[in-house]
Order: structure tokens, then sequence, then C-alpha cells
């Protein structure tokens, strides 16, 4: 199966369905998908609801909790102008765009090769590619911390662009296989013929083919690396260079007395981000995800 | 030199060549950063170093200590627990999930994009959001069971142990549905209408054409979903580490949070190691029963050839 089926026109797979009342498909299809939908999007909805609630609806039993009265910027401010959040958003923006680019262009040439090129042994090393993307974060963030740690990388933002790759690289190195197999050999070898070297070919004709692959990757890439939390907890300890899910969840969380207000705000708005690229990108998105696994 | 030049262009012209010069900076970054680290973990777990003390080799000691104690037997039988429910609840609830998506249906590819939310964003940050829905004073959950009249206390979700255990499997499903969900949809949507047509002519019911045509064909893809999330499940870290960091009394401790509060905070990065080493044979096991398991399934029933 290829990758390219996941961004086809979706089947219709019920071709019968007009013979199903509609009564039937509110209790058999409507009932549940709201629920589900209800179940899914509610943490979201919370999120939003606290950002802008005042403290005094927040810790009150009284009255409707599912909507705010009174709406407030208070905790938004707080966290934009008396936390280190900004610092966050900005680390967690340029580790992800710099982790993510670097693992395109090894992951580029890298498929390339396994794929096309087809040099000795390069089926075993594309097996061991999909192995390398099965390694867990969790079995290898000690040693990685010992090596951090002996490479002076310990606390800087370049410990978490290297270390994102190894996550990275074997997932966009085995996606953009998929999207490189599409394209016709015949392609190449009139190249080829013409003259053209391996290199141009790379860049003038495969390339150009794989775009959607690409952006699929690059896409989830950047979600990737966006919401990595164990080696950002593990690798950096100062304020400053920490990412957003490490910062909101180390630093805002303080005391007895949470501050759930600023709290959700920092939730809410480190999510934005990534659900709006998401939202733009949809279909590369779901190709990417789909793409990866049905290889 | 012409020469010279020439027998180097000519060196980028054989495959080979050009191959291990592609593959460089990827091979460089995956060894250094996945191979050696892997290698090193292992060594680790049979040393006794300390965080800022290198460690000598002291063979089995940390297995065996970590074999009598209770903590880490407790957070075995944790992971296994949480893995087991949250994926067979996650399988169940993401087919049919996928199903309903894949009925005939308006608004169809931006539900699908909605449902995939949870999957997005980063789960530190959702799990904050649950953290708070399960706050023992403050739960919308409970206000609105207490105003049903269900229950006359606040739940305590996170404080008692088996509270927290489903509470934390329930984030757990709530995060892994959506990829469930989306990947068996896509599967869904290659199998030809004309399979139901033919199962309707001759008399089949929708469950019957469920289990006889949509299944077997659906195998293969179930295979790889479901093994990717074991593998995330057995894994997961951040959630635990949000909602409960392992308590109350380590009824919620998993081997990765386990390993983290030993190695890190703990200071015993021999023994952290170790935790994680121990997790490596549970993975292939998943990993193989899953995977070959259901994968010969489908050879047998002829679709091997994906």
């Amino acid at each position: 199966m290829t990758t390219a089926d996941a961004t086809a026109q979706p089947i219709d797979s019920q071709g019968m369905n007009y013979l199903v009342s509609l009564p039937r498909r509110i209790v058999t299809i409507y009932l549940p998908l709201g629920a589900f939908l209800f179940v899914l999007l509610f943490p979201f909805y919370w999120m939003a609801m606290t950002t802008f609630k005042p403290d005094e609806e927040l810790l009150s039993h009284e009255g409707n909790p599912f909507w705010v009265k009174n709406p407030t910027l208070a905790h938004v401010k707080k966290l934009l102008f008396d936390t280190p959040y900004p610092d966050w958003l900005w680390n967690t923006v340029l580790i992800s765009v710099v982790s993510t680019a670097l693992s395109l262009f090894c992951s580029v040439l890298a498929a390339y090769a396994i794929e096309r090129l087809r040099y000795r042994g390069s089926r075993y090393v594309g097996a061991s590619i999909f192995l390398a993307y099965l390694v867990p974060p969790s079995i290898l963030f000690i040693p990685l911390a010992t090596m951090v740690y002996q490479l002076n990388l310990f606390d800087t933002r370049l410990a978490l662009i290297l270390t994102y790759p190894t996550f990275l690289i074997p997932f966009c190195t085995w996606l953009l296989m998929g999207y490189f197999k599409t394209i016709p050999f015949e392609l190449e070898e009139c190249a080829l013929i013409d003259g053209a070297s391996r290199l141009q070919i790379l860049v003038k004709i495969v390339l150009p083919l794989a775009v959607p692959g690409l952006i699929s990757a690059g896409i989830f890439a950047f979600t990737l690396s966006w919401n990595e939390f164990i080696y950002a907890l593990t690798f950096v300890s100062s304020s400053e260079v920490k990412t957003v899910p490490v910062g909101v969840v180390t630093e805002l969380v303080e005391g007895d007395v949470y501050h759930w207000g600023s709290l959700m705000a920092g939730a809410l708005f480190g999510s934005l981000p990534v659900a709006a690229l998401y939202s733009f990108f949809v279909e590369y998105y779901v190709s990417g995800l789909t793409g990866a696994v049905k290889e | 030199m012409p020469s010279a030049s020439s027998a180097f262009s000519r060196a980028l012209d054989n495959r080979n060549v050009l191959g291990l010069l592609f593959m460089l900076p990827a091979a460089a970054l995956l060894l250094l950063f996945l191979t050696y680290p892997l290698g090193l973990g292992t060594w680790l777990g049979f040393t006794d170093t300390k965080i800022g003390r290198a460690g000598a080799w002291i063979g089995l000691e940390n297995y065996e200590f970590l074999w009598s104690d209770a903590v880490t037997r407790l957070a075995l039988f944790n992971t296994l627990f949480y893995t087991t429910i949250a994926s067979v609840i996650k399988f169940a609830l993401g087919l049919y999930l996928a199903l309903l998506l894949n009925k005939r249906l308006p608004f169809k590819a931006f539900f699908r994009a909605v449902v995939l939310l949870p999957f997005i964003v980063p789960t530190a940050l959702s799990a904050l959001a649950f953290w708070w829905i399960y706050d023992s004073q403050f739960s919308i959950i409970s206000w609105v069971l207490m105003k049903m009249g269900l229950i006359h206390r606040y739940i305590d979700f996170l404080g008692d142990p088996w509270n927290a255990r489903f509470a934390t499997i329930a984030a757990n499903i709530w995060r892994g549905v959506p990829f469930v969900a989306i990947t068996l949809l896509a599967g869904l949507q290659t199998i030809s209408p004309s399979y139901y047509e033919a199962a309707s002519l001759d008399g089949a019911s929708p469950w019957q054409q469920f289990r006889h045509v949509t299944l077997p064909l659906l195998t293969p893809i179930i295979a790889v979903v479901m093994t990717f999330s074991v593998l995330f499940t057995f894994t997961d870290f951040q959630l635990i580490y949000v909602l409960t960091r392992g308590g109350p009394l380590n009824a919620t401790h998993l081997m990765a949070t386990l390993s983290f509060q030993r190695a890190i905070p703990g200071g015993n990065l021999g023994e952290g190691a170790a935790i994680a080493t121990a997790m490596v044979p549970f993975l292939l096991a998943a990993i193989l029963i899953s995977y070959y398991g259901l994968q010969r399934r489908a050879w047998q029933q002829g679709t091997a050839d994906k």
C-alpha cells in the first residue's frame, strides 16, 4: 500500500446507507459521535473557560461553572508579563524549527539513498531505520543525559536540538522513503541519460515531486518536537532555556495554592500554535500519520 | 587537476560511494545519539553510577536489588495493568469511532480534523487540563455528579490509589483514541464498497459484514496500529509525571516514571538505567506478539501482500 493512497478520495464504504432511516441514523451514528466529540473536546473547552474566568468564579461552587460571567484577561496578563512564558515560547519555536530542519535535511538524503541509490546493504539500513523509530525516548534519556553532561551541553538549547533528531530522523526517513518509492524510475533515468548528476536529480526532479511528503514530514516533526517532554525535562534546568511544556509544568505549578487561571492559560497558549498549524495542514498531517503506519 | 576531479566525479557516480555519502549526516546523528546511548544505557544498568560520580561494574546487583524492591514490583504491575486496560479500551473505542467516521456524514472532513486534536497538542499541557478536571475540591466531574445527586462528597480522583490508576488510564485513553481511530479510518477507506454490496446482496447482516468483511481486511493495519499504541502506552511518562508523579503511595508509578525518579532527582543513574533496560524485553515481546500474531492471521487469510 502506498502513501499516496492516504490522500486519495475517501470511498463511501456504506454504499447502501440511504436505506437507513433518519431516526435510526440519529441513534446509531449522531448520538455516539456527539458523545465522542464532547469527551474529546471538553478538556480544551475547559482550558479556555478557566483561562478567562476570574478567581472568584473559579473557586466558587455556586452558579453555572460551564460559562464565564465576567471574563478577565488577568491570568493571560500574569502569564505574559510576570512569568518567563514568552521566553519558553521562543525557545520552543527555535528548538522545534532548527531540529526539524536538521532532521529533514538528513532524512531527505538518507531516504533517497536507501530508496533510490540502493547501495549495498540499503535494505538492512531501511529496516533498522524502522527499528530506530520504535526506540522510545523513555529508555534513552538516562544515557543521553550522561552524554549531554560530558559534552558540556547540559542546560543549553543545543542539547535538545541535537537529541530531538533521534526520534525525528527515523520517522521522517521512513515517511520520505514511502514518498520516493512512488516517483517513477523513468524520470530519473531520463535525467541520467541527459547527463544530470545524482545531486541534480535529487534537487531538481525528486524533491519537487515529493513536496507533499516533505510538508507531511515537516509538520509532523515540528509537532513532535514541540510536544517533546522527557528530554527537555532532563537536559535543561534554567528557566531561560526551558520549552513551553516543561516550563509550564515545572514552574507555574508552585506551592499549595494552584493558580489555575494562569496554568490553564499557559496550557492553552502552548497548544494553540500546534493546533493552528495542524488546522492549516490537516490532510498532510493525516497522510503523514497514516503513511508512517501503513508502510 | 582534470584527472583527480574526474576520478572524484566517477566515484560520485558509484552508487555505493554516493549512498554512503548521502547516509552520512543521518547515520552520524543516529549512531552517536541513538545507537551509542542504547548500549551505554545497558552498560550503566550494570554499574553503580551516580550523578557526578563515574560508576564501577557491579554485575547484576542493580537487577537483584530491583527484583526484591517492592516499589519496582508495584511499578511493573502498574505498567502492565495500565498498558493492558488502556490498549484494549483504546482499540475498542478507536475502532468504533473509525466506523462512525466512515459513515456518510455531513462535515466529515471537519469531524475527522477535530477528532485528532487530543493527539496533536502537547500531552504535558492536556494532562494539566486533566489535573484541573480531577482536582479534589473543584473537579467539574464531581460538581456535575453532585448536582445530579449521584454522589454526596467530591471524588478524590488522584488521592486514592485505585481512583488514581483509573483516572490516569482515562486520560491516556482520551489521548490515544484519536490516533487509533484516524489510522484505522485510513484503513477502512481502502476497503472497496463493492464487498459490502456483495455481502448485503447475499443477505449478510451489518454485524456479519463487519465480522467477515471489515475485520479480516483491516487486520494488517490493526496489527501495526496496536503495536504502536502498546509501545507508546508502555513507555508513557509525561501523563503520569504531570498528573500524579507516581503517587499516591506509588500506585501510579510506571517503569518510565520510576526510572526517571530514581535516576534524575534520586541521582542513581545506574539503577534508573537498569529499570529502563528492564522495559526492553517487555517491549520486544509486545511488538512480537501483536505484530507477528496478527500478521500471521492476515497471511493465513491471504491478505499478506498489502
